[in-house]
C-alpha cells in the first residue's frame, strides 16, 4: 500500500515540475493532493488541515523568492519536508536519567500496542550501556503477561521482579512499589514497569495506571503506539496525557508497511517528542526516533535509510565481505556472486515492496505491480542448474551445455542465452564500473530487475544504502539520511 | 456508536433536496478510519440522494458498502477448523478464547490449538484461557513448529470428534513474506486431516487504512472468510472493518468489546448501521 501517498504526492510534484512559473492555484491543487496523501497516512484529519494551512502560507511566502527556471517544486518539497520534520522532531531529547537512580521509566498505551515486548527491548538497550535495568512485571490482568515478560527478561539477561502471578491476581500498584523497594536494595540504577493494556475510555484502568504512576514516581512515562493505528491516535493520546500522563512516545511495529502518520498527530497535538522506534520480533529491533526517517515515511517518498537496514540484515555479511573483497581485488563477478544476491534480495521479501521504498517508486507504480516476483526465482534456477566451472565462467557455455541447463531448470534454451547474454553485458559493466563511474540503471534492468536493484551486497555492506539509489534521489532529506546509513 | 450523529442531527427531518453540509459527513467518516477513497465514494452517493427521506437514504447507501455474504459460521464439515490470523497485538488469543466460549455456551463442543509458538509465553495465555472456560487446549513444545501443533490438534480433534478446532497463530506482520508462507503451510498440514471451513482474520478496531493491506494479503495468503474487529469497547469507530468489507468483500463475522470471554459477539448489520444513523 505503499501507493496512494507516493502516486499522489510524485504525481503533484511532476506536474509543478513540468510548470515554469508556478502560480497560486498550482500551490492550492498541490496541497489538495498533499492534504489526500496525508488522509491515507491516517494523519487525523485536524493536524492535516492545520499542516496544510501552514504548508499554503509558508509556499505562498515563497512563491515570489522563486526564480523562474530553478527547482520551485524542490523547494516547495523542502518546505513541506522541512515541516514534517520539524513537527516530528522539534521536542526530541533522550531519557532523563534520575540524579538520585533508580531512573523509573513506565509504560502505558492501548492493548497489543506492545509494551511488554517493549519493556525487554529497552531493558536490553540499557543493559547493553551498562546500565543495571530491573523490570517489573505490573500487568497482572492479560492472562500469563508475567510469564511473557519472565521470558523476555530471560531472553535479555535481565531480573524481572514479579511476586504476583498475574491473570487477575494481585495489586499491579503494590508490585510496582515493592519493585522501587527492591530496585534500590539491589542497586538496579534502572526500573522499567510494564504495566496493562487499558483504553483511553476505560477510567477505573487509568485510576489504576495514576496509582501506580503515584507510588512509583516515574522519571519517564512513556506511551507506547502501535505505528498502524488510525485516527484514534488524537482521542486515545490525548485521554493518556489527560489521565496517566506521559513525557514520551514509542513507535512500535515500525517493521510493518503502516505509513505512521498517528506519529505526526501525537506529536503535533501532544507537543511530546517521540524517543524511541521498535520495529521488529527481536529484542535487538529497537533503536532510537529519527525525525526524517519517519517524515519520508510519511511522505511515502521512499524508505532508503530502512532498506538499507533490511539488506543489511539479510546479507549474510561474509558473503558480501567476500564480494567486496573480490571486488577490490579486480576479479570478475561471476554467476557464483549473482546467486547470492538474488539469494539475500530474496531473504529480504518481495521485490515489489522493496521497491516500494525507493525515492520515487509512487512513479514507477504500475511497473512495481507488475513485477513478476516468480522471474527472480527462473533466473535463480537456470543460474543453480549450472555446474560451478559454469558458473565461474560462462564461456565455456557452449549449445549441449546450456540445452542441458535449460532442461535442468525447466525452461527454455532461449531463456538460458538471454541470461548468459545479459550476464556478460552486466559484467563488462561490472568492470567498466571498477575503472570509475557508477553502475548505469540499464545494467540492474538487464539482469532481469527493475532499475535500482542490481546493487546487490557491494554497496550495502559499508552500512549505507546501495550508492547507485542515492545518486538517484533528488530529494536531499532523504540523501541526509542515506549518508547517516 | 452514532459515529455520523453531528451530521445525523442536521439531517433529520430534512428532504435531499435541502442543500446538505457534507463537509460535516466528510470530516465524521474520515475520523471513523473509513478512509479517503470509501468517504468520497459515500459522499459521492450521498450528494445524488433522491427522495424525502435523507435519513433512509444515507443508510441505504452505507448498506450498500456492506458485504452480502454470510456472517454465520460456516457448518459444511463434521469438525470444522477455524483458523485465526492476523497482525502483532490485535488480540487473537483473547479472540480464540472467547469465540471458543461462544461456541461451548451453545453446548457444541470445542477445542483450541496453540499454535503461537513464537510470541513468549503466548502458549500459557492459551491455557490459561482453556481452563478458565472449560475447553481443552492442545499445545506442542516450546519453540515447536507451529505446523506440527495443527496438525497435531487436527488429528486430535478428528479422533475426539468435536464440532469445532480452533487454531490461534502467532501475530505476523502481512509484509514479512517468510511468516506469511508459514501460515499457507499451516493451512496446509490442517487440511491433510481436516478441510479449513473459516479463516478469520483479527483487526483491531484502531487500526487506520494499512488494515486494508492487512486483509489484502492475508486473504492472498489463506483466503480469509471473514473478519473479527477487537478492541471496540474503546473511542475507536472501526471504520477500517466497513472499508475491508467494502473493498474486498470479506465480512465481518464477530466484534470483540472488552477482555472479559463474553465481550464478543456476531456481528450484526442492522444494528450496527441503526447505531451509526440513530443516535
Amino acid at each position: 500500500m505503499f501507493d496512494a501517498l507516493s502516486t499522489k504526492l510524485t504525481g503533484a510534484f511532476s506536474s509543478l515540475r513540468s510548470r515554469g512559473k508556478l502560480s497560486t492555484t498550482d500551490i492550492e491543487n498541490t496541497c489538495a493532493e498533499i492534504k489526500a496523501a496525508l488522509l491515507e497516512s491516517d494523519v487525523a484529519l485536524s493536524v492535516v488541515d492545520s499542516f496544510i494551512d501552514l504548508i499554503r502560507e509558508k509556499s505562498l511566502a515563497a512563491l515570489p523568492t522563486l526564480q523562474s527556471g530553478s527547482n520551485q517544486a524542490q523547494a516547495i518539497f523542502e518546505i513541506v519536508n522541512a515541516e514534517l520534520i520539524e513537527i516530528l522532531g522539534g521536542a526530541a531529547r533522550r531519557v532523563r536519567l534520575a540524579k538520585n537512580p533508580p531512573t523509573v521509566i513506565m509504560l502505558a498505551g492501548l492493548q497489543g500496542a506492545g509494551k511488554t515486548t517493549l519493556a525487554g527491548k529497552l531493558a536490553k538497550f540499557y543493559l547493553d550501556q551498562g546500565n543495571t535495568p530491573l523490570l517489573v512485571a505490573s500487568d497482572l490482568q492479560r492472562p500469563n503477561a508475567v510469564t511473557q515478560l519472565q521470558v523476555v527478561g530471560e531472553s535479555v539477561g535481565v531480573p524481572v521482579f514479579a511476586p504476583e502471578p498475574g491473570n487477575g491476581v494481585g495489586n499491579p500498584v503494590k508490585v510496582a512499589e515493592q519493585a522501587l523497594a527492591f530496585a534500590k536494595s539491589k542497586l538496579h540504577n534502572m526500573v522499567i514497569v510494564d504495566t496493562a493494556g487499558r483504553l483511553g475510555v476505560d477510567q477505573e484502568l487509568m485510576q489504576q495506571a495514576i496509582d501506580i504512576r503515584d507510588a512509583v514516581k516515574p522519571d519517564e512515562i512513556l506511551f507506547v503506539v502501535d505505528a498502524m493505528i488510525g485516527q484514534d491516535a488524537v482521542r486515545t493520546a490525548k485521554a493518556f496525557q489527560d489521565g496517566v500522563g506521559f513525557d514520551g512516545v514509542v513507535l512500535t511495529k515500525l517493521d510493518g508497511d503502516a505509513r505512521g502518520g498517528a506519529a505526526l498527530s501525537i506529536a503535533k497535538l501532544t507537543g511530546l517528542p517521540i524517543m524511541f522506534s521498535s520495529n521488529g520480533e527481536k529484542l535487538t529491533d529497537f533503536d532510537i526516533f529519527y525525525p526524517e526517517r519517519m517524515a519520508s515515511r510519511i511522505l511515502g517518498m521512499g524508505d532508503v535509510a530502512t532498506l538499507a537496514e533490511q539488506a543489511k540484515k539479510a546479507l549474510d555479511t561474509d558473503s558480501s565481505a567476500k564480494l567486496e573483497e573480490k571486488f577490490a581485488r579486480g576479479d570478475d563477478f561471476t554467476l557464483e556472486d549473482f546467486l547470492e544476491q538474488l539469494e539475500a534480495m530474496s531473504k529480504m521479501g518481495s521485490m515489489s515492496k522493496l521497491l516500494g521504498m525507493l525515492p520515487g517508486a509512487g512513479a514507477m507504480k504500475k511497473q512495481i505491480d507488475n513485477f513478476d516476483e516468480s522471474e527472480i526465482v527462473r533466473t535463480k534456477s537456470i543460474v543453480q542448474s549450472m555446474t560451478p566451472l559454469e558458473r565461474q565462467d560462462p564461456k565455456v557455455l557452449n549449445g549441449s551445455r546450456r540445452a542441458r541447463i535449460a532442461l535442468g531448470a525447466g525452461r527454455k534454451v532461449q531463456d538460458v542465452n538471454a541470461l548468459v547474454d545479459k550476464f556478460s553485458a552486466a559484467q563488462k559493466m561490472m568492470r567498466q564500473m571498477r575503472n570509475g563511474g557508477g553502475m548505469p540503471p540499464a545494467m540492474a534492468q538487464s539482469m532481469g530487475m527493475p532499475a535500482g536493484m542490481g546493487a546487490g551486497p557491494m554497496g550495502v555492506k559499508k552500512g549505507q544504502a546501495p550508492s547507485k539509489k542515492k545518486s538517484k534521489s533528488g530529494n536531499p532529506a532523504k540523501r541526509a539520511a542515506e549518508e547517516r546509513g | 456508536m452514532g459515529i455520523f450523529s453531528k451530521f445525523v442531527a442536521k439531517l433529520k427531518g430534512q428532504s435531499t433536496a435541502d442543500p446538505l453540509d457534507w463537509k460535516v459527513l466528510e470530516e465524521e467518516l474520515l475520523a471513523a478510519d473509513i478512509g479517503p477513497t470509501l468517504t468520497a465514494e459515500i459522499i459521492k452517493s450521498a450528494q445524488s440522494l433522491k427522495g424525502d427521506d435523507a435519513l433512509a437514504s444515507l443508510t441505504n447507501i452505507l448498506k450498500s458498502h456492506l458485504s452480502t455474504k454470510s456472517r454465520e459460521l460456516s457448518v459444511a464439515s463434521d469438525v470444522r477448523a477455524i483458523l485465526v490470523v492476523g497482525v502483532n497485538g490485535t488480540g487473537k488469543t483473547t479472540s480464540v478464547a472467547k469465540l471458543a466460549n461462544l461456541i461451548h455456551s451453545f453446548n457444541s463442543s470445542v477445542m483450541l490449538a496453540a499454535a503461537d509458538t513464537f510470541r513468549a509465553a503466548a502458549v500459557n495465555q492459551l491455557q490459561t484461557w482453556g481452563e478458565r472456560i472449560g475447553v481443552p487446549v492442545i499445545s506442542g513444545k516450546d519453540g515447536a513448529e507451529p505446523a506440527s501443533v495443527a496438525f497435531d490438534a487436527a488429528i486430535a480433534a478428528k479422533e475426539a470428534a468435536v464440532k469445532f478446532l480452533i487454531i490461534d497463530t502467532a501475530g505476523r506482520l502481512h509484509n514479512k513474506n517468510d511468516l506469511m508462507a508459514e501460515l499457507g503451510k499451516i493451512r496446509r498440514v490442517i487440511e491433510k486431516t481436516l478441510p479449513i471451513s473459516e479463516v478469520l482474520l483479527v483487526i483491531d478496531a484502531t487500526t487506520g487504512q494499512n488494515g486494508i493491506a492487512q486483509a489484502k494479503i492475508f486473504a492472498e495468503a489463506v483466503d480469509v472468510t471473514g473478519l473479527i474487529v477487537t478492541k471496540l469497547d474503546g473511542s475507536a469507530r472501526g471504520g477500517i472493518a466497513l472499508a475491508i468489507e467494502s473493498a474486498l468483500d470479506i465480512p465481518i463475522k464477530f466484534i470483540g468489546t472488552g477482555e472479559g470471554e463474553r465481550d464478543f459477539a456476531p456481528f450484526d448489520p442492522e444494528r450496527y448501521l441503526n447505531g451509526l444513523v440513530n443516535d
